[in-house]
């Protein structure tokens, strides 16, 4: 009689361990700290930070800043608009074994321009125009979707008529019609442009958050005790879908530098005498044959700080959206098959009080009285969020 | 519904109103459609300005222009370019071209990528899924203008040089042997002891193969032959039918096998007299045929449960009907590369065409291909890398659902949970983005065409917009424009249908 009574109670004692377990991990820490961690744990992301944050450095101090005339000098040498002797007609002088780098590691170019300068400055316009650009379309997108997501109605009919309009109009025309305008393009004002255009999928994003965050019973608590929506928005909702933006916001970042290499590369973008990756491989690309390293430089750094921008989003997708757990493998599950004694039961420890939503693909869809779904498209690199960034579509 | 559809349809209408008023507003404040007669020293230069001013009604200010320009719209009439070309007809050149370039790409990469999707997400967190998401998130990264001129000075002009004399030296063959075993091995999974023997069948294979290939110097003139023809036949005849309906389901086995030999059978009148003389809708109509007659095949053997065993027996036979007309195209192969226009360089790097090349349907059929390899190859890889994520990342959470767990407890085997019940559901989201990119397909790949040379729908808007001339750009818009308009749409209703959560209206 007894084992009859202890043996689903040494189950259930056994699940409740398994859960205490998952929640051991995050006991104690604010929400912050459980995302760092998490952040932390993805190893391809914390790479790229470190990989990322070394590409900056290497690019703002070696060549030094020249912003509107403010001329800061760097460690390097040679500048990208010097034009000195060429040495050994130009062969790179870096090599790994010996580590050498010398006078020219990337290079010269037919003229003798040093091409590591060239690089670095080309480099640095990019990632300008990468953060200028993401944080433009992150503030634009983060408020119109906000707005239309929590007044809904007319509001949100509107703003998302104009989001359809601002979506079918092909970037590369603005830049042509600012090319046209202002003549020659700073890398600044590229970026704003970019930002200007590429906020549709933000806001897309956030309307939806906000569509299903605004029937939460927190909303309605803050609405009782006599919060304003200001209040709502800023101080309940907004910090709540932090974690959509976050993400979305690096991918747009990684859309707008390849963006910004192929405006540059169709000539649209930035204008000589500056300087940009895209416009390197644009001017060299009939060198290829004679001169590739006048080539391959640019490319490795696009590729290499648009890698890490897209690994940094993935990391802090993980980070802020653990919904995707690890499902048992196959091996994993004979083991357990083999293994003597009950199966723990996997236990769903999601909060039975979430609204009406289905999740599809990574994004929860609100289905109560929704009149129309938002982008059902999960928040990957090569989604939607990336679709009115990427020419090539 | 309707009325979502309705409400919709007039929203969309009047969305691609602005929008264009807008894109015709930008379009003229991009340059002047004047600015190379300006700046020319033609002796009757103010006659051609007025000419084209009269011809572009130049003489209005744009938003009025935009008017006019939108009553030709309604007659069916996009105007005329500056150089006085019908834009109607450079349109339709150019959506044939995009349509030829993009759809065999889309295509491709959309079956490419569910496939590695799929199997990564089945193989989560393993050394395939890793690799898969690392090459996903690097061809997601690469420039695609970069890429293109690596795979003209790689793809073309190196793989030229090596197709003069295609022997295969033996570091290439070990080092391309040893990862094909490690990708087999990584595939299939299992314990440590079906992998290594996993690893060195497929390794020894592969060298087999790639050593026979170089020692009989096949690329220079490749063929099937009917014994491998008939090897390769029944293999799809049996891979076809363990992923579709299992091999437990004997009417499905006996049914491709018979199909499979069916091919076989025909494989020499076809070779020799039927696929000689071959035009495009007759090439079409077998192709159709090969379907109908293999699934009727299936239908009849399949009783009760036909549909599945006709599904998989149509399968087998697109497949096999394939083969032969791939060793067809190998026949021609030969003559096509040694032709006086091509001179041993078969793989073409800009263009659509061989100039002045002639030959029958075959040559003509290889010479489009060689010319599609490259620029494919260069779309397949960037948009390969997010179908892959997408069908991985919603596969993945298929897998997690309740429902999936029911159907392993009921005790179905792992192939029916995979196809039946989670491949299917996983299929849902994804169906919306295929819908989106089959929309994106008429607007054709801008940077693409510009470095390979084709004269697509992207290169008629690039080169309409760096000439300053309205038509032709705002041509494209309003195609492209129309088009994902009613794609997106397309996209929500397939969506709600598919899937009962979803309400719309």
């Amino acid at each position: 009689m007894n084992t009859t009574v202890t043996q689903p109670d040494s189950r259930e004692n056994e699940a409740v361990a398994e859960i205490s377990i998952e929640q051991k991990e995050t006991e104690g820490l604010s929400q912050g700290q459980i995302v760092r961690r998490r952040f932390f744990r993805h190893r391809g992301a914390l790479i790229s930070m470190f990989v990322l944050a070394f590409i900056v450095i290497l690019a703002f101090t070696s060549v030094g800043v020249d912003l509107w005339g403010l001329r800061i000098p760097g460690w390097w040498q040679y500048s990208w608009d010097e034009i000195p002797p060429k040495v050994n007609n130009g062969v790179p002088t870096l090599s790994l074994i010996p580590p050498v780098i010398g006078d020219h590691p990337f290079g010269q170019d037919e003229v003798g321009r040093d091409i590591f300068a060239v690089v670095m400055r080309g480099a640095q316009q990019s990632i300008m125009v990468m953060v200028i650009a993401g944080v433009v379309a992150t503030v634009i997108g983060v408020v119109i979707g906000a707005v239309a997501g929590y007044y809904r109605k007319a509001t949100d009919s509107i703003l998302m008529r104009f989001t359809d309009i601002i979506i079918t109009i092909p970037l590369i025309v603005i830049g042509a019609v600012l090319g046209n305008t202002f003549g020659s393009l700073g890398a600044a004002v590229l970026g704003i442009v970019i930002g200007l255009f590429a906020w549709t999928t933000m806001a897309r994003l956030v309307r939806g958050e906000f569509l299903s965050l605004r029937e939460r019973e927190f909303v309605d608590a803050a609405r009782v005790s006599g919060a304003r929506d200001r209040r709502i928005i800023f101080r309940h909702i907004l910090p709540n879908s932090i974690g959509v933006i976050v993400v979305n916001a690096t991918l747009l970042m990684a859309g707008a530098i390849l963006l910004e290499s192929a405006l540059s590369f169709l000539g649209f973008g930035v204008q000589s005498p500056d300087t940009s990756l895209g416009k390197i491989i644009s001017e060299n690309q009939a060198a290829f044959s004679t001169r590739p390293w006048i080539f391959w430089w640019p490319g490795v750094f696009i590729i290499a700080i648009a890698l890490c921008v897209n690994f940094i989003g993935d990391g802090l997708r993980d980070a802020f959206d653990p919904r995707q757990k690890k499902m048992p493998s196959e091996r994993a599950m004979r083991r357990a098959g083999r293994a003597s004694g009950p199966v723990v039961p996997i236990l769903d420890t999601t909060d039975p009080k979430e609204p009406q939503s289905v999740t599809v693909a990574m994004e929860s869809v609100y289905t109560g009285d929704v009149v129309n779904y938002h982008d059902p498209r999960p928040e990957e690199p090569g989604d939607v969020q990336n679709e009115p960034l990427n020419p090539e579509r | 519904m309707a009325s979502f559809i309705i409400r919709r349809l007039i929203a969309s209408i009047f969305v691609l109103f602005a929008a264009t008023f807008l894109m015709y507003i930008l379009t003229s404040l991009s340059g002047d459609p004047l600015e190379d007669l300006r700046q020319g020293n033609a002796p009757n230069k103010a006659e051609l300005i007025e000419a084209r001013t009269e011809l572009l009604n130049l003489d209005v200010p744009p938003p009025l222009r935009y008017f006019l320009w939108l009553a030709g719209l309604f007659r069916g009439d996009f105007g005329v370019s500056i150089q006085n070309q019908s834009v109607n007809a450079l349109l339709g050149n150019a959506i044939t071209a995009t349509l030829t370039l993009v759809t065999t790409a889309t295509v491709v990469a959309i079956v490419l990528g569910l496939t590695v999707g799929i199997v990564s997400a089945l193989r989560q967190y393993t050394g395939f899924d890793y690799s898969v998401t690392l090459l996903a998130f690097l061809f997601f990264s690469l420039p695609i203008f970069w890429v293109a001129v690596l795979l003209k000075q790689y793809g073309a002009i190196q793989m030229n040089n090596w197709l003069a004399d295609p022997t295969i030296s033996i570091p290439v063959i070990i080092g391309v042997s040893l990862v094909a075993g490690l990708l087999w091995m990584s595939l299939l999974g299992g314990r440590w002891r079906r992998r290594l023997i996993v690893f060195g069948i497929a390794a020894v294979a592969t060298g087999a193969v790639l050593t026979y290939l170089s020692v009989t110097q096949w690329f220079s003139d490749p063929t099937i032959g009917i014994v491998i023809f008939a090897g390769l036949a029944l293999g799809i005849a049996f891979g076809v039918t363990a992923i579709s309906t299992g091999l437990r389901n004997r009417r499905a086995v006996y049914a491709s096998l018979i199909v499979a030999l069916l091919g076989v059978a025909l494989y020499f009148p076809m070779m020799n007299y039927i696929l000689n003389g071959m035009t495009l809708w007759f090439f079409l109509l077998l192709a159709v045929l090969s379907v109908v007659v293999s699934g009727a095949i299936g239908w009849f053997m399949g009783a009760p449960d036909r549909a599945p065993v006709a599904r998989t027996t149509a399968i087998v036979g697109f497949l096999v009907a394939a083969l032969i007309a791939l060793d067809k195209y190998m026949s021609y192969w030969q003559a096509y590369a040694n032709s006086s226009r091509v001179r041993g360089r078969p793989i073409a790097t800009v263009g659509a065409s061989t100039p002045g090349l002639g030959g029958n349907f075959w040559v003509q059929g290889i010479d489009l291909y060689t010319h599609l390899l490259l620029p494919t190859i260069a779309i397949i890889l960037i948009s390969f890398a997010s179908y892959t994520r997408y069908s991985r990342a919603s596969l993945l959470e298929v897998m997690n659902q309740d429902y999936i767990r029911t159907a392993r407890a009921k005790g179905l085997t792992q192939r029916t949970v995979i196809v039946r019940h989670a491949f299917r559901n996983a299929l849902i989201p994804i169906t919306t983005i295929i819908a989106f990119d089959v929309g994106a397909i008429v607007g054709g790949a801008v940077i693409t065409e510009t470095v390979f040379g084709w004269t697509g729908m992207g290169r008629l808007f690039i080169d309409g917009l760096s000439a300053h001339d309205p038509n032709p750009v705002m041509a494209f818009f309003v195609v492209t424009g129309t088009l994902a308009v009613v794609f997106n749409l397309i996209a929500d209703i397939v969506y709600a249908g598919l899937d009962p959560r979803i309400k719309v209206g």
